[in-house]
């Protein structure tokens, strides 16, 4: 018996297949940024694009953040399909006006005459010991925001399938990549191929426990899952892949069966969107839980630089371990 | 330039209409039948007249909070403006907007603002589209004083230069930012003068006279156009009233600073030369005037009259698909 093999990427090809190739398909598309062009991305993600499109479709852009966003709205509003690069997520607070006021609100603003089918891509995420002001995960502040759909994929073949989407998309979609993900790999297949945004993927089925997480901290729950099915505790692990708009159906499916839920991210706890997981559960699904859900994330600070404290701050398989066993049964006769 | 005279004409026609929609809009606002805050345009008409009639319909405009005349200026219907400003389904934002998010992306404008300094960076964005369609559209892009000291309005100058975008960038000085003093929120006198930073033109005119605003305009739009980039236009204005409303009292400023700026009246000064020169007899434009008034008192009977948003619609188009399957929550 043969099998096809599906050919290996990296997160950060991944994503540059998904740029190239709807570079090259629709002529409205074009990727502005920071240092996108002929330095090829800060992360590599824009490799190759300058030789291949040209500086009208693949622009840098002065270190502007407000300027790049509102370039962004302007070019939408009048019919072209922007992809504009904020280098880190912590940049967003230097353009969080066009942001939020602008991007996000123009086409209820204007009664639906207006389109904005713009894609913020960035990155997120610590573990690179970049400190306070380059490490963070500010997804919550984002999903507060109606009118921006907030997509965080985990894994290479997510990132290319959700990244076409968020482009073919006519709503402004903030695409947020996690810094340390660009180098796992993966099937992707060479082939273009959309993933539906607001669509939740269980990476790992189980009956005892629902782990709900998203970004590189799904990777940490399937760890942790892996420890825990060594317990004899079989913990299904969600991926949200999309947090605004949020598949609720896949969670709460989840919750009927396992009465027990644990939400992880690396984003800090307080104020996160693990709150709004829960909230979604303790709305909809109360009667179904055994055990209060517990939520995982990093303690109320910045991200600290030294590498001793950055891995104190940073949640951990460990932490998702701990957090499940105190969603189970105290065992008796242990 | 020999200007023609149905040019004159338009300009004037311009200017009446912007200050009878505003006197009539600010007088609603403040009997409370018109919901929340007018910023009104009236004293600065001449700016917005001079702009606009030096674009085409499918030229690209930003605004600003003090948007309406923009909208005016670049060809806007009456009717849907009050129903907008009356919180209607029939408006320019089917209510969803009103004073200062009132747009017509039929008419290339880009929106009213309610953040300072909001829109240079959209105008950016819109003058990009143009330059890649090469069509030779432009993009008209106000803002005030008060938002020439916001870094976007810097950042979009300085993008605009960099990759030579058609770009018109309108300083309107009224010289106050809300209630404060030009000179007690930033040094220089002349705002154009920060055109130099970014290797633009910049060019001084007199705000209430609209034949310079319209001459200075028509050679900036024109370099635009051509593919010779950027410039920036101040154009020196006056605010009649408050930052709101029609009210005129002024504790920031004198009346006797009023007065003289109002001896100034772009309108009336304009008349006059159009009286004087044959073009339009004074009967002429005051029958205008009364032609234009009818104009918007009906087309207030027609906001007032039309009807409420159904609250039905209070989640549509958040987002381009219907709202159930955008919410989070289930």
């Amino acid at each position: 018996m043969t099998t096809a093999a599906v050919r290996q990427a990296n997160y950060r090809e991944a994503i540059n297949e998904a740029l190239r190739g709807e570079i090259e398909r629709d002529p409205d598309v074009f990727l502005a940024g920071e240092d996108v062009a002929g330095h090829e991305g800060s992360f590599g993600a824009s490799a190759g694009l300058l030789a291949a499109f040209g500086p009208e479709r693949v622009v840098d852009t002065p270190i502007s953040e407000s300027g790049i966003i509102g370039m962004a709205v302007g070019a939408a509003a009048t019919g072209l399909r922007p992809v504009v690069e904020v280098m880190f997520i912590d940049f967003i607070g230097v353009c969080m006006d066009q942001v939020l006021n602008q991007l996000a609100k123009m086409k209820y603003m204007f009664g639906g005459k207006a389109r904005l089918p713009v894609v913020v891509r960035t990155t997120c995420g610590a573990g690179v010991r970049v400190a306070a002001q380059h490490s963070q995960s500010l997804e919550a502040m984002l999903c507060h925001i109606p009118g921006l759909k907030v997509v965080m994929p985990a894994t290479p073949y997510d990132a290319k399938g959700l990244l076409i989407s968020a482009i073919r998309d006519d709503n402004p979609v903030v695409f947020i990549e996690h810094k340390l993900l660009y180098r796992i790999q993966g099937e992707v297949p060479e082939e273009p191929y959309t993933l539906p945004l607001g669509v939740a993927e269980v990476r790992r089925p189980g009956t005892d426990l629902t782990i709900v997480s998203w970004s590189a901290m799904v990777h940490e729950a399937l760890a942790a899952a892996d420890e825990l099915a060594q317990r004899g505790i079989h913990a299904e692990v969600i991926d949200l892949r999309t947090l605004s708009p949020l598949d609720a159906h896949t969670v709460l499916t989840s919750v009927h069966k396992t009465h027990r839920v644990v939400v992880a991210h690396e984003a800090v706890k307080f104020g996160g969107f693990g709150g709004e997981v829960a909230a979604l559960i303790a709305e909809e699904a109360i009667d179904y839980l055994d055990a209060p859900v517990v939520r995982v994330g990093a303690p109320f600070s910045p991200v600290p630089f030294s590498p001793v404290l950055e891995d104190a701050w940073l949640p951990n398989r460990r932490q998702i371990v701990e957090a499940a066993l105190r969603t189970m049964p105290a065992r008796t006769g242990a | 330039m020999a200007v023609p005279p149905e040019v004159l004409l338009d300009l004037l026609v311009r200017m009446v209409r912007i200050r009878e929609f505003e006197e009539a809009g600010g007088r609603l606002m403040e009997q409370g039948k018109i919901p929340g805050a007018l910023h009104l345009y009236v004293g600065e008409e001449a700016v917005a007249a001079g702009v606009c009639a030096s674009l085409n319909r499918d030229d690209y405009l930003t605004s600003t909070h003090r948007g309406h005349g923009h909208l005016i200026a670049k060809g806007g219907d009456f009717k849907p403006m009050y129903a907008e400003l009356f919180g209607k389904a029939a408006g320019y934002c089917r209510g969803k907007g009103g004073s200062m998010h009132i747009a017509d992306l039929d008419l290339g404008m880009l929106g009213a603002n309610g953040i300072v300094g909001g829109g240079p960076p959209i105008a950016v964005g819109a003058a990009w589209t143009a330059k890649r369609r090469g069509r030779g559209q432009v993009a008209a892009c106000f803002f005030g004083d008060g938002a020439s000291n916001q870094g976007t309005v810097h950042e979009a100058m300085n993008m605009a230069a960099l990759w030579e975008l058609p770009v018109v960038f309108v300083c309107e000085n009224n010289l106050y930012g809300e209630y404060t003093r030009q000179d007690r929120h930033q040094t220089v006198a002349d705002v154009a003068e920060r055109a130099a930073s970014y290797g633009m033109p910049g060019v001084v005119v007199d705000g209430m006279d609209v034949m310079a605003v319209h001459e200075a305009t028509h050679e900036a739009v024109a370099r635009a156009r051509s593919g010779g980039g950027p410039s920036l236009l101040e154009a020196k204005t006056y605010r009649y009233f408050n930052h709101i409303g029609i009210s005129p009292t002024s504790s920031y400023r004198s009346e006797d600073e009023v007065a003289q700026w109002r001896a100034r009246d772009p309108i009336e000064t304009f008349r006059q030369v159009l009286a004087k020169d044959g073009v339009l007899s004074l009967e002429q434009s005051d029958a205008l005037r009364a032609r234009v008034r009818s104009e918007v008192e009906e087309a207030i009977h027609y906001a007032e009259e039309s009807p409420l948003p159904d609250p039905d619609t209070l989640l549509q188009d958040v987002y381009s698909e219907p709202a159930a399957s955008a919410t989070g929550g289930a």
